[in-house]
């Protein structure tokens, strides 16, 4: 018998208060016994060994899971949560799957999760369902998990009483797929997480963010979906990311960004599509990233750079249907912008090489105006605006000159 | 409609005034109008006619007095017009309509009360113009059109205001002799002209108006009389130098 | 109201011939179609077309309605010269004007898009209340029309009034509000601009479209104002409302001066 087996017996036998019985690989919890709670259960299985859950409803305390073994839900398995934690993972190699876990109280005291992983290695929760947890998936100094497929569904209200539904924090080379979650503070958030690769997910209406990360360098985030959240997606203090095939959509509120970047440094944005933000891009601080191929339809702004953010690059992308196309607080730039595609763009391609033969100034005098008397707003799309930027155009005196696209596309990037 | 009083005169005006900012367009006008009778309405341009007309059609609301038809005071009510016809000087018609629509309109407006009487169109031999846009037709058809409206529903009381005007010679005939046969089956008219042959030939009254003010009212050969003056131009000449009949 | 229908009848019949109509029909067909054939879909349409409902649709309203009025200035006496009330002759000669105009303006525009628009239930939206944008624009300077008409008998007096309104709702309007929002702009103006906006159908008219195409945008205004009035249904039912109440406004006056006047 090994050590790690002796004391996971111990364990479960003091949790139990129950006669030890012989190991076994595999385990099936059911209402109706033998075996009844899950806490049981890890007492009888080997390391590595099979716990399978039957349909039925289970209450228990917090069920520690310290050995490496794979749990399994039959269709109808639920747990339910109060003012506790439903599955603490403290081992390597713990598989979860098929899970429904239900009811969660708030807390101010602690992050409360459904699912904690804590300091683990190799750990997956698939396939199962999280339903008005307070915080759903909260992984914890741990590396090489797989968070997939799952479906985390809050009823949250106010952002004081709400947690997030995937939580990282201080891990590394996770990889977050294929998962839907709405209706919690943040939908996935990352702290701390490193070569982290999210992808396929879909995150909305939460009620801050759909995705927000700080100091997780070197992640990439592919063909997610944002929508519908209060305040769209913000992302900070971070190198090296690259964010390609996301969809961005219908953020909207004064303070609502399909993507915020912050501090963000070195980074590639290709081939999303930011469609119905209030704000599609917006740059605070970040420098050398490149945006690259993106889509920009009927956002309210599709770009806001700030003065303070430098060196970066947007080309190719497809500007369309947007309030204003590009704002800025200030008069010099340092965004380069060429090759994109502007539907407002009047110019004409003589030698027809494709790229416009004079060029395209995305900053209105209107948006400058805006920018200082926030009512004027009402007054967008009037033709009197639009003489005014016409006149702009023509004349020149308020608008930074220097943030051009000198070779404006003619046509839409295929 | 209202009972009318065979014995009153077809139309009376009774101390009518009416002002247009500064200008006196009738000052007290007290005038009455015999029944099937054609009265003649006369005066220098801008002597109060117009007005006087648009009065008894509602057109105009007067500031003082009151127009009885039939023994009964005008109300602003819209009724009564249902038995006048009128024939205005220099009419519109909607361009895009054709005599016949415009013919149909007016019935369909008089909820086609009686069977129109189309002999006018008849006579002037203008049928043939009824189903034209009244925008291609001459002036001359067109006051055709417009003398054939006032007599469409046999109205009592004709107002006809330059009835001739433009019309060729044998037209203007036509259009005398229409006159003289509704007034022959006891219809009033109301004539308005500067063509004082016309009136001679076919007015048994005359209205004299100057000014707003009525300077002669009474039989049309009762003004020549009392002037001395063989012709009724002369007549009113003399009237007009004296500053009363 | 019989009446009414009576002489709308043959008003229809007068203005659908008019050559003027016909042309403004086709021209807005044309444009519409243009637009498609070189600018794709129908939502680009829709927003193409903004300025040209919001322009044009007033222009022609006031204008042709103006000197359709006087047009019809002797003929009117010869119709209340017959037993009809004035009020009955009034609403006939006014939704002889409108419906018209009315109808060729969602005839020129609507029909390019039954044509070329694919069914795409996003399109609707937009659509629709660009086409209802126009329809009450047409209301609304149609009685505009009627009451310069009949309150100036002085014709260049009524056009040039209708010319300096078009002139005013469409430009100087904007420009004064702007200037009242730089001037003032250490004030909460919010509430001002907003009432100010709701005072100009031309206004009412783009804000409608605001709300399909640009939410967005307006849901970034921090002042809390726009966004609960823009960010509900009853925002969009009031903006409704009051471009109805722009319509009704002057067209009671002109039918109070219609009543009351000496032809």
């Amino acid at each position: 018998m090994t050590t790690a087996r002796l004391a996971s017996r111990l364990v479960g036998g003091l949790l139990l208060a129950a006669p030890a019985l012989a190991a076994q690989s595999s385990v099936v919890v059911d209402p109706a016994g033998p075996v009844r709670t899950v806490s049981e259960a890890l007492g009888r299985v080997t390391p590595g060994g099979r716990i399978t859950i039957r349909a039925g409803v289970y209450t228990e305390p917090v069920i520690r899971v310290a050995i490496p073994v794979t749990i399994i839900g039959d269709s109808g398995a639920v747990f339910t949560g109060g003012d506790h934690e439903i599955f603490l993972v403290t081992a390597d190699n713990v598989t979860l799957r098929g899970l429904t876990l239900r009811g969660g109280e708030h807390s101010f005291m602690e992050d409360r999760a459904a699912v904690r992983f804590d300091s683990v290695a190799n750990c997956v929760i698939e396939d199962s369902r999280l339903e008005g947890t307070f915080f759903g998936i909260y992984l914890a100094r741990s590396r090489g998990c797989r968070v997939s497929r799952n479906v985390v569904r809050g009823s949250a209200a106010v952002e004081m009483t709400s947690g997030n539904a995937i939580h990282l924090f201080h891990s590394s080379d996770i990889t977050i797929d294929g998962n839907r979650v709405a209706g919690h503070r943040d939908g996935i958030y990352l702290e701390f997480a490193e070569r982290a690769r999210v992808f396929d997910n879909e995150s909305t209406d939460n009620l801050r963010y759909g995705l927000h990360f700080m100091f997780s360098h070197e992640c990439e985030y592919g063909n997610n979906r944002f929508e519908r959240n209060g305040a769209g997606v913000a992302v900070m203090y971070t190198r090296h990311v690259y964010m390609h095939g996301n969809t961005f959509g219908d953020n909207w509120g004064p303070s609502a960004y399909g993507l915020l970047l912050k501090e963000i440094r070195d980074s590639r944005i290709i081939g999303n599509i930011f469609r119905q933000n209030t704000v599609g891009i917006y740059l605070e601080g970040s420098a050398r990233n490149e945006v690259l191929g993106n889509t920009f339809e009927g956002n309210g702004w599709a770009v806001r750079v700030l003065a303070n953010a430098e060196g970066n690059t947007f080309a190719g992308n497809t500007f369309r249907r947007n309030a204003f196309d590009v704002a800025t607080n200030s008069r010099s730039n340092v965004s380069t912008f060429r090759e994109n595609y502007w539907d407002r763009y009047e110019g004409y391609d003589l030698d027809r090489d494709g790229y416009g033969d004079v060029p395209y100034h995305p900053v209105r005098l209107f948006s400058l105006l805006v920018a200082q008397n926030e009512p004027a707003l009402i007054l967008l799309r009037s033709f009197f605006v639009d003489m005014l930027d016409a006149a702009e155009r023509v004349m020149p005196v308020l608008t930074p000159q220097l943030l051009q696209d000198e070779r404006p596309l003619m046509r839409e990037p295929a | 409609m209202t009972t009318t009083d065979t014995t009153a005169p077809a139309v009376e005006f009774r101390a009518l005034s009416k002002r247009f900012g500064r200008l006196t367009a009738l000052d007290a006008v007290d005038v009455r109008v015999a029944r099937g009778r054609v009265t003649a309405l006369v005066g220098p341009n801008g002597a109060g006619k117009s007005t006087l007309i648009k009065c008894l059609l509602g057109l105009v609301r007067p500031d003082e007095g009151e127009v009885v038809l039939d023994g009964t005071a005008l109300d602003g009510g819209w009724e009564y017009r249902g038995g006048i016809g009128y024939m205005p000087q220099a009419p519109r018609f909607p361009d895009n309509l054709t005599g016949r629509e415009l013919v149909e309109m007016l019935r369909d407006l008089r909820r086609g009360l009686a069977p129109a009487d189309v002999e006018l169109l008849e006579w002037f031999g203008a049928s043939g113009a009824l189903d034209r846009p009244v925008r291609v037709l001459s002036g001359g058809t067109r006051q055709k059109l417009n003398a054939a409206i006032a007599f469409l529903f046999r109205p009592h009381l004709l107002i006809l205001d330059e009835p001739t005007a433009g019309l060729d010679p044998l037209a203007s005939g036509v259009l005398k002799d229409k006159i003289r046969t509704v007034r022959d089956a006891g219809a009033t008219v109301l004539l308005s002209s500067h063509l004082m042959a016309e009136l001679e030939e076919l007015a048994e009254d005359l209205v004299f108006l100057v000014d707003g003010t009525v300077r002669y009212a009474g039989h049309l050969a009762g003004l020549k009389e009392r002037t001395g003056e063989p012709s009724l131009e002369r007549a009113m000449a003399a009237v007009l130098r004296r500053g009363h009949a | 109201m019989r009446t009414a229908t009576r002489v709308l009848k043959y008003e229809l019949h007068n203005v659908l011939r008019s050559k003027a109509v016909l042309v403004y029909t086709v021209l807005l067909f044309l444009l519409t179609d243009v637009l498609f054939r070189f600018g794709g879909d129908g939502a680009r349409v829709v927003i193409s077309l903004l300025n040209v409902v919001l322009l044009l649709v007033p222009l022609v309203s006031v204008v042709f309605g103006t000197m359709y009025v006087y047009a019809a200035r002797e003929f009117t006496e010869l119709l209340l010269a017959q037993p009809v009330s004035r009020g009955s002759l009034f609403a006939g000669l006014y939704l002889g004007l409108a419906l018209p105009l009315a109808g060729a303006f969602l005839a020129g525009v609507g029909l390019p898009f039954a044509i070329h628009a694919r069914p795409d239930a996003a399109l609707w939206g937009p659509l629709a209340m660009l086409l209802t944008a126009g329809l009450l624009l047409t209301l609304v300077f149609t009685a505009v029309a009627m009451l310069l008409a009949t309150r100036f008998d002085d014709r260049a007096k009524g056009l040039g009034g209708a010319i300096l309104i078009w002139v005013a709702c469409a430009v100087l309007y904007d420009g004064l509000i702007l200037l009242l929002i730089t001037m003032l702009r250490n004030y909460p103006l919010e509430r001002p601009v907003l009432a100010l906006t709701l005072l100009n159908p031309i206004d009412l008219g783009r804000v409608l479209l605001l709300l399909q195409f640009d939410t967005a945008a307006l849901m970034g205004y921090t002042g809390a104002v726009f966004e609960k009035f823009f960010g509900t249904s009853t925002g969009r039912m009031a903006v409704l409302g009051v471009l109805l109440v722009q319509a009704t406004v002057p067209l009671l006056l002109a039918s109070r001066v219609f009543r009351r006047k000496d032809f």
